[in-house]
């Protein structure tokens, strides 16, 4: 190719371009879907941030309505429940991580162990079961554990002639049911991110500490655990980053929306869900989301950060 | 000594796995045995793993009262299958535009595809922009466009097998031969990339067959129930019921005979995930690896 550009540089070029356009129309043809998709569903959206400075008025309309300045965020933060809201995304968050890796981990390294390659297969694909219900379906199935009155517990209390508990009105069991539903529907998952790591390290090392006598407790102590250390940091690094976001579905349809448990299952996307389609209240309501996205974005950005500079490939950029 | 440490490690290691398992399993066997309990017993003795009056009279129920349940059924397949499609052809193509390196501007296509992963505008943005721009509320489409449709990571975990698993040499063997792009996408690469297009539209399916934040967001109980999925009538049936409790005195919006009874919700539930369970044991291997592939970019 090179050689014929040589000979005949004007042909070459012609063609060259040709061949390139013939190339680029079709590929953005290709692209323009995605394109279109992703203006609509990520950017426009991107720039409706600015609801959160506008007074908005249902008369003048979405572009019509007054600018406000930070009245809305004002508003928000002085209210009690901004902090409520905040406290419990972050509480549970961390209560998740912590908790969430711990079992996890656990559990990959115990499924590793087992020898059977049927039964392992057997526990991944049930323990992986909840990850597939969607949280509409995990409130039917608490429900059925703890409505007031059918409910399995209140059941089996009444039978042992004990008083029932009022479960939905009930705030001090609710962080512990929340992070057991999280943990319940989530190990399935990342119990298998883990043990395809763990299924990926060398298996050199374990030979070696064999020979020279190691038990399994140590091998797990001394190597699998330091070698799943880069996927361990990475994971929780990120999991941090989303530290500000919260699973609107865990949090609203798991305690039925209850009121009276608001002061602990509510957090910030709940919140956000029953200012702007209970209550009408767009300005508090786009304050809240627009501060999540913004803390959120800066999370994110200085998670990925210091994960590049600690392992590069496992960065998003 | 040795053979004795590794037994105490199977004991262990089997002892919790069948421990986690029936964790995992015990509240779907105790929803599908309520479905199956007698309703006067459960109200007078609550729900049990082993109710002394069975009856099958949920379920007749819901025979009797298919008209709802049944278009319930029917439109979570249409928006699945429809949405799952959809999704699939975007997805690719986009995928495939990103990873032609030469492509000019392709740097910043890739850049407005991360960058949705970082930042967002969030819910009320978004929900404004679906209903006051493009005036979905209260459509069908309102289920199948936002926020399900497309998502940067899949398009990444696509471009990336077509990066790495697609052979350069066929495809520039083809060009050669004067093929154009899309008989290329059609006829070579997408073939080759069956693997991660079933993984990828499995865990598309399941999120539309799963959702109901939509639903939540834009249908209206009164205009668009007519567009409920399953997911959207478990939801409401929770919310009636919620009302009530919250409501007592009032009675206002609902009849109270017009709520189905305990026993009627565990088996709509039922009905809900059945098809996930009867399909799960086939599809189990590539829910696995679509997780696995997931994990080598998060």
């Amino acid at each position: 190719m090179a050689a014929k550009a040589n000979t005949h540089p004007n042909g070459m070029v012609l063609n060259r371009r040709k061949i390139r356009w013939r190339r680029i129309i079709p590929m953005y043809l290709m692209a323009l879907p995605g394109i279109i998709y992703l203006i609509c569903n990520n950017y426009i959206p991107m720039f409706g941030i600015i609801i959160a400075f506008k007074k908005l008025n249902v008369v003048q309309g979405f572009f019509g309505s007054d600018w406000c300045g930070f009245d809305n965020f004002k508003f928000l933060f002085r209210s009690d429940t901004a902090f409520t809201i905040i406290r419990n995304t972050v509480m549970y968050n961390v209560v998740f991580i912590v908790l969430g890796t711990c079992i996890s981990i656990g559990a990959a390294i115990l499924l590793n162990e087992v020898r059977s390659k049927f039964a392992s297969r057997i526990y991944q694909s049930l323990i992986l079961l909840p990850y597939l219900m969607s949280w509409v379906v995990v409130s039917y199935l608490v429900y059925a554990i703890m409505a007031n009155d059918t409910g399995l517990i209140n059941a089996m209390l009444r039978a042992a002639g004990k008083e029932t508990i009022n479960w939905y009105q009930t705030k001090k069991y609710w962080p512990f049911i929340l992070t057991f539903c999280h943990i319940w529907k989530g190990t399935g998952y990342s119990m298998i991110i883990y043990l395809s790591s763990i299924v990926g390290l060398s298996q050199d090392y374990f030979e070696a500490a064999r020979i020279d006598g190691a038990t399994k407790w140590q091998q797990i102590k001394k190597i699998t655990i330091p070698l799943l250390k880069p996927t361990i940091i990475t994971m929780f690094i990120l999991s941090v980053g989303r530290i500000f976001a919260s699973d609107f579905g865990l949090f609203y349809q798991v305690p039925k929306n209850s009121g009276a448990l608001y002061e602990v299952t509510q957090t910030i996307d709940v919140y956000v869900y029953n200012a702007l389609m209970q209550r009408s209240d767009y300005g508090m309501s786009s304050a809240a989301s627009v501060f999540q996205s913004i803390v959120g974005f800066i999370l994110v950005i200085t998670a990925n950060k210091i994960v590049s500079k600690y392992s590069a490939e496992n960065a998003l950029f | 000594m040795k053979i004795k440490e590794s037994t105490v490690w199977q004991i262990i290691s089997n002892g919790v796995m069948i421990l986690f398992t029936l964790c995992a399993l015990f509240p779907f066997v105790l929803l599908i045995i309520a479905s199956f309990t007698d309703n006067t017993w459960a109200t007078v003795h609550g729900f049990s793993f082993f109710p002394e009056a069975w009856s099958l009279s949920a379920y007749e129920y819901i025979a009797a009262s298919w008209s709802d349940i049944g278009r319930a059924y029917v439109m979570t397949a249409v928006v699945t299958v429809s949405g799952t499609a959809l999704s699939m052809v975007v997805t690719s193509l986009f995928a495939y535009a990103l990873s032609d390196r030469e492509l000019p501007g392709v740097k910043i296509l890739n850049f407005l595809c991360i960058f949705t992963m970082l930042f967002s505008g969030g819910i009320v943005a978004s929900y404004f922009t679906w209903t006051q721009i493009f005036h979905i509320r209260n459509t069908v489409y309102a289920l199948i466009f936002p926020g399900l449709m497309m998502n940067a990571f899949n398009v990444i975990l696509v471009k990336n097998y077509f990066t790495f698993s697609v052979p350069p040499s066929l495809v520039e063997a083809a060009r050669i031969d004067g093929a154009g792009e899309i008989t290329i996408f059609v006829k070579i690469v997408l073939p080759l990339s069956a693997p991660i297009l079933a993984t990828i539209g499995l865990m598309t399916g399941l999120n539309y067959w799963n959702d109901w934040n939509n639903g939540l967001y834009y249908l209206s109980a009164r205009e668009g129930s007519k567009y409920y999925t399953i997911q959207l009538l478990l939801n409401q049936i929770n919310d009636n019921v919620q009302f009530l409790a919250n409501n007592a005195s009032k009675m206002s919006g609902i009849q109270v005979g017009s709520l189905p009874t305990t026993t009627v919700r565990m088996a709509i539930a039922v009905i809900g995930i059945l098809p996930v369970l009867v399909v799960y044991p086939f599809l189990q291997k590539y829910f696995v690896k679509g997780i696995t592939l997931g994990a080598v970019k998060e």
